[in-house]
């Protein structure tokens, strides 16, 4: 058993991080998928991770939404322990309700959209603020439509995401996570599965979050060109650890790892 | 003897016996499908003995035949004190029984959500129940309901049997007319044809109308 009184119950100080994972372990059976990772993501912050397949660069995100549970460490979104909760003083493991609060403050879009295929786009927009946060229905309409206009599909809000392109899904799909009001949206490869002549519209959206609001934001992406624009800061995965991270400029431009430069040409020569 | 002289004569024993098999139909189809829900949700609840409860249901009616449940019900739970009506009894044991089935069915379709779907409502901080019945039961009928327009038919066919406990139903009525008449032939080729046309021409269309209006709901028509 891991010893919980090493981890503080709430971070204090002045620069407390939005996200921060304290040597956070993730493994499936014997295989160490993370092994003690440490990250810190500050409010407004737009990170990148990179990395090859299998290095653990999904895990990442799904741990942050409380998707899957971690096998050590704690992590910590606003100051307050996400992953655990307090008990005479230490922490212990979350519970569901304890769960379902703490994740609320974080958004997810996924690689497959997953739009709920039983609901027209609004609706799909409306379902959390109504049956989650409560709001009255005019209220979330309201936020709703808001939401859709600025992602550029409010011609579509009566329609059910059959009847969408996967990039129209992917942009409801960042209404429907934005309505919940989070504190910090995770995407991982949300333009993976799209066309290439539709990816522009969803890179479009992520642009404009970043640059007319101040969301925290952790982005998996294979786009190393997107990546470079819109970081500020990127993290290169390999094998479960963080290799090499810093300013897109010097990560893309100057990498300090053989690692790292091996990825990036690999990466370049694909393109 | 005509056979419509046969039918003319015989004509409101069909109907009496029609009216008790479709009140039987309906009775036995609506605890069914509450059944099956219940299992069915029961059999992947988190708490094992929900899921034991559940399983033990499903095999004890599924792994015994019709018959000898209604039997058990008719005759022997009365020496336990507990006495039904042959009515109820025999709608009681169709539905126990075809509910059986259906909850596999209703497993498998929540089942057959896929895992995003799950993921999307856990990630709006969805509780359990909302998520249950707001986001994957929908998506979970739609996939089930073909299956379930068998299991209707499965559960009219599953009703001839309470004729052996003596409900007036259609079948109880042709073997009376034809222990009275000797015309074997008219008295079951009649009920044969009301019991086909009332799954082919009434059951099956309604479980085909009722797919199209779910999938009309669900965006996929
Ligand atoms: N449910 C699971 N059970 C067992 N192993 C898993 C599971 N999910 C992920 N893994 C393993 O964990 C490792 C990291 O997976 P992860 O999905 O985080 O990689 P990734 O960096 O996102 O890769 P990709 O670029 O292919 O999406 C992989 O070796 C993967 O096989
Ligand atoms: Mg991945």
């Amino acid at each position: 058993m891991e010893d919980m009184s090493q981890y503080p119950t709430e971070l204090s100080g002045p620069d407390v991080p939005m996200v921060r994972f304290m040597s956070v372990t993730k493994s499936y059976g014997a295989l160490t998928v993370l092994d003690s990772l440490d990250l810190d993501v500050s409010e407004g912050e737009m990170v990148t991770v990179i990395g090859p397949s299998g290095s653990g660069k999904t895990t990442v995100l799904r741990m942050l939404m409380t998707l899957e549970t971690i096998n050590g460490g704690v992590i910590y979104v606003d100051g307050k322990p996400l992953t655990h909760m307090e008990k005479n003083g230490v922490l212990v493991r979350a519970d569901a309700k304890y769960l379902r609060r703490a994740r609320s403050s974080i958004g997810m879009c996924f690689q497959h959209f997953n739009l709920f295929p039983h609901m027209t786009a609004i609706q799909n927009c409306m379902e959390g603020p109504v049956q989650v946060l409560g709001l009255p229905k005019a209220e979330a309409r309201e936020r709703s439509e808001e939401l859709l206009s600025m992602v550029g599909m409010i011609d579509k809000k009566d329609q059910h995401p059959s009847r969408l392109s996967g990039g129209q899904q992917q942009r409801v799909a960042i209404a429907r996570a934005l309505a919940m009001r989070p504190k910090v949206m995770l995407f991982d490869e949300v333009t993976s599965a799209l066309d290439p002549e539709v990816i522009g519209e969803v890179t479009g959206v992520i642009r404009k979050l970043v640059a007319e609001h101040n969301l925290t934001m952790l982005m998996v992406t294979h786009q190393m060109g997107f990546a470079r624009d819109i970081s500020d800061r990127v993290c290169f995965f390999y094998q479960g650890k963080i290799e090499e991270q810093g300013a897109p400029e010097s990560l893309f431009g100057n990498p300090q790892r053989e690692r790292t430069q091996q990825f990036l040409s690999a990466v370049k020569a694909a393109d | 003897m005509s056979y419509w002289e046969f039918l003319a004569q015989n004509a409101p024993r069909y109907l009496d016996g029609t009216l008790v098999t479709i009140a039987q139909f309906f009775l036995s189809a609506m605890l069914a499908v509450l059944l099956a829900l219940t299992a069915g949700l029961m059999k992947l609840s988190r708490n094992a003995a929900m899921r034991w409860t559940a399983g033990v249901y499903i095999e004890i009616f599924r792994g015994t035949s019709l018959l000898i449940q209604l039997y058990w019900i008719f005759f022997v739970l009365p020496l336990f004190g507990v006495t039904l009506d042959k009515f109820y009894a025999g709608f009681v044991a169709v539905g126990l029984n075809l509910g059986a089935y259906g909850a596999e069915l209703v497993r498998g379709g929540i089942q057959s959500v896929p895992k995003g779907q799950w993921e999307a409502a856990y990630a709006l901080s969805m509780s359990p129940a909302k998520r249950m019945y707001r986001i994957i039961l929908p998506q979970a009928l739609l996939n089930m309901l073909p299956p379930w327009g068998n299991l209707m038919i499965e559960l009219l066919k599953a009703t001839a049997l309470v004729s052996l406990i003596s409900v007036t139903d259609l079948m109880f009525e042709a073997k009376q007319i034809n222990g009275s008449t000797f015309l074997s032939a008219q008295a079951f080729g009649t009920a044969l044809i009301i019991y086909y046309v009332f799954a082919r021409l009434i059951v099956t269309p309604f479980m085909r109308w009722l797919e199209r209006v779910m999938a009309r709901k669900l965006g996929r028509a």
